[in-house]
C-alpha cells in the first residue's frame, strides 16, 4: 500500500538492531575467550601433562596435583555445603514464618553471594585456618568455599522447594501423612533436579576460585598429593596465576594449557548443570 | 425436567446418625470473616453436597474438617467442629490422625509423580505398613473400591501421571481410601473432568457412600441434585461472609426450598 516505513516500523527495527548487539556484546568476549584459550592451550596438552607432577616450579612436568587438588576442594565444598543448603533451604520455604526476620534472613543469604571472596578467605583464615587450629589444609578451604557456596545452595535449594506445587502437599497431608513426610517423601524428590543444579553450579565456582584458597591453604608448588584433609594442596586457578605472573622463563604454553585445563573443568560442571535442569524439565512437560 | 425425575426414583439411604457437625462455626482469614455462624450436621453413610455462588466459602467449609486450613497462615476458627462428638480444634487433637480418618479429593486431580502402586501406597507406607504383600493386598483392593483396577492393573508400574483425568482422579480417590478413612471430603472433584468421567465419579460416590460419609463441595447443581442426599445451600452476605442459607433432603431442598434466597437461586440456574 505505502512504500515509506511508518515511523513505529523504523522505531520496530531501531529496538530490534539494539537488543541485537547488546546481546553480541555479552556473547562475543566469551566465545572469543574460549577460543583464543583452545587455539594457545591446547598444543600443551598431553597425557604427561595432565598425570605428572610439575617440575623446576611448573616449568616442566605436568599439573595433576593442581588437578587433582581442585577435584578435591570440590568434593569438600560440596560434601559441606549441599547437605547445609538443602536443610536450610527446607527449613527457609517449609517451617520458616513469614515475618521480618525470616525476610532478614532471606535477604542475607542473597547478599551472601555478593560478598568479594578474599573476604571470605581472611573469615576462612581466621576462623578455620587459626582458631580452629586446622592450620592451612584442604579442610579449611573447603569449609571456606562451603561458606561462600552456601549462599547459592540455600538459594537455590528453597527455590526449588518452592516450586513444588501445593497441590502435591495437599495431596500427601490430605492422607495423613506428616509435614516431614511430606517434604521427604513429596517435595524433595520433586525439587532435587533443582538442587542438584545448583550444587554442581556451585561446585564448578569452587572450582575456579582462587583468592579464598590463596590464604587458607593452597600451595604453589607441592609435587607430593595430599595424604588427608590437614595437608596443603595446589589447585588449578592459584597455579594458573602463579605461573601467570610469578615465574619468570615459563614456557607460554604450558601457561595457556593450564588455563585451558581450567577453562574446560569449569565449562563441563556447567554443561552437566544445564543437562540436569533440562531433563529435569522434560521429564516434567513430557506426560 | 429429567432432574426431579430422577430426584424422585432415588432412595434416600441416610441413616439419621451424625459423623460431623459444625456448632456457631466462624472463620476468619485474619480480621476477614469467610464464613458466619455455622451449625449444620453431616450424615452417616450418606453424600452430603455443599452448593452455593463462587466464593461463598464453600470450600474453606469443607477445608475444616480436615483442617487443611491450618496451612493458611491467619486463619482463626471460632466454635466447634465435631467428628463423633469431640471438637478437631481441640489443641490436643493429632492432625495427622484426624486427616487418616478425613480423607480429601481435591478439585484438580493431583496424582503423585510416582508410578500407580506407589501413589495407593503412599498413605500405608506413610502410617508404617512396610511388608510388600500386604501393599500389594490393599492397593488392589482401594484400585477395586475406586473402579480403576481394571484400567490399571496391567500398568501399576506405570506413571500416575499418563492415565487420563478421571483416571487419575479415581486413582486420587483409591490413594485416600487405601487409609481407610471414615469421611471422604471432595472438593468439586469433577470440575477438570469430561461429562463421561464426571458420570463415572458420581456412580462412585453411590456405591462408596455405603460405607463413607461424604461431603462434597459442588457448584455444578445437576450434579447435587443427581448424586447427593443431602443439600447445604450457602450464600455470601453483605460484607462478603459465607452463611448457611438451609440444609435438607436433596429433593426437598431442590423442590420445595424453605427459603426464597435458595429458591431464586436454584431456579436462576435453572430456568
Amino acid at each position: 500500500m505505502k512504500t515509506r516505513m511508518a515511523p513505529r516500523q523504523i522505531s520496530q527495527r531501531t529496538a530490534f538492531s539494539l537488543l541485537i548487539t547488546a546481546t553480541a556484546v555479552v556473547v562475543l568476549p566469551v566465545v572469543v575467550i574460549i577460543i583464543v584459550i583452545i587455539l594457545n592451550g591446547a598444543g600443551a596438552i598431553s597425557w604427561d601433562f595432565l598425570t605428572q607432577a610439575p617440575v623446576q616450579a611448573g616449568k616442566a612436568g605436568g599439573i595433576f596435583p593442581a588437578i587433582l587438588g581442585t577435584f578435591y576442594l570440590m568434593l569438600g565444598t560440596i560434601i559441606i555445603a549441599l547437605p547445609v543448603g538443602v536443610l536450610a533451604g527446607v527449613y527457609l520455604s517449609e517451617y520458616a514464618i513469614d515475618n521480618w526476620m525470616t525476610r532478614t534472613v532471606n535477604l542475607a543469604i542473597v547478599n551472601l553471594a555478593g560478598v568479594p571472596s578474599i573476604v571470605y578467605g581472611l573469615f576462612g583464615l581466621g576462623v578455620f585456618v587459626l582458631m580452629f587450629h586446622m592450620g592451612m589444609s584442604l579442610l579449611a578451604a573447603s569449609l571456606t568455599l562451603a561458606c561462600q557456596a552456601l549462599a547459592m545452595t540455600v538459594t537455590t535449594s528453597r527455590e526449588a522447594i518452592l516450586a513444588v506445587p501445593r497441590e502435591y502437599r495437599e495431596g500427601s497431608l490430605a492422607v495423613g501423612a506428616t509435614r516431614w513426610q511430606t517434604i521427604r517423601h513429596v517435595v524433595l524428590p520433586q525439587a532435587m533436579p533443582g538442587v542438584i543444579t545448583g550444587a554442581v553450579l556451585a561446585m564448578s565456582r569452587a572450582a575456579g576460585e582462587t583468592a579464598p584458597i590463596l590464604v587458607v591453604g593452597a600451595a604453589f608448588f607441592l609435587p607430593a598429593l595430599p595424604n588427608s584433609p590437614l595437608d596443603q594442596f595446589m589447585a588449578l586457578p592459584y597455579h594458573l596465576y602463579t605461573v601467570a605472573a610469578h615465574i619468570p622463563g615459563m614456557p607460554k604454553s604450558t601457561i595457556w594449557g593450564v588455563a585451558l585445563v581450567l577453562l574446560a573443568v569449569v565449562l563441563s560442571f556447567n554443561v552437566i548443570a544445564t543437562i540436569i535442569r533440562l531433563r529435569a524439565r522434560k521429564r516434567r512437560y513430557s506426560t | 425436567m429429567n432432574i426431579n425425575l430422577e430426584l424422585t426414583e432415588r432412595k434416600a439411604p441416610v441413616s439419621g446418625e451424625i459423623r460431623m457437625s459444625t456448632r456457631d462455626m466462624s472463620l476468619y482469614y485474619g480480621d476477614f470473616q469467610a464464613l458466619r455462624d455455622i451449625t449444620l450436621d453431616i450424615s452417616e453413610n450418606a453424600i452430603t453436597a455443599v452448593i452455593g455462588p463462587s466464593g461463598c466459602g464453600k470450600s474453606t467449609f469443607l477445608r475444616l474438617f480436615n483442617r487443611m486450613n491450618d496451612l493458611i497462615t491467619g486463619v482463626r476458627v471460632e466454635g466447634r467442629v465435631e467428628l463423633d462428638d469431640v471438637d478437631i480444634y481441640d489443641k490436643d487433637i493429632d492432625v495427622v490422625e484426624l486427616r487418616k480418618r478425613v480423607g480429601m479429593v481435591f478439585q484438580k486431580p493431583n496424582p503423585f509423580p510416582m508410578s500407580v502402586f506407589e501413589n495407593v501406597a503412599f498413605g500405608p507406607r506413610r502410617h508404617g505398613r512396610k511388608n510388600r504383600i500386604e501393599l500389594e493386598d490393599v492397593v488392589e483392593k482401594s484400585l477395586q473400591q475406586a473402579a480403576i483396577w481394571d484400567e490399571v492393573k496391567d500398568k501399576l508400574g506405570q506413571s500416575a501421571l499418563a492415565l487420563s483425568g478421571g483416571q487419575q482422579q479415581r486413582l486420587c480417590i483409591a490413594r485416600v481410601l487405601a487409609v481407610e478413612p471414615e469421611v471422604i471430603l471432595m472438593d468439586e472433584p469433577c470440575s477438570a473432568l469430561d461429562p463421561i468421567a464426571t458420570l463415572r465419579i458420581e456412580d462412585l460416590m453411590r456405591s462408596l457412600s455405603e460405607n463413607y460419609t461424604i461431603v462434597i463441595v459442588t457448584h455444578n447443581m445437576q450434579q447435587a441434585a443427581r448424586a447427593s442426599d443431602m443439600s447445604a445451600f450457602f450464600m455470601m452476605e453483605e460484607d462478603r461472609a459465607g452463611v448457611l442459607v438451609e440444609c435438607g433432603p436433596t429433593a426437598e431442598i431442590f423442590t420445595n426450598p424453605k427459603d426464597k434466597r435458595t429458591e431464586d437461586y436454584i431456579t436462576g440456574r435453572f430456568g
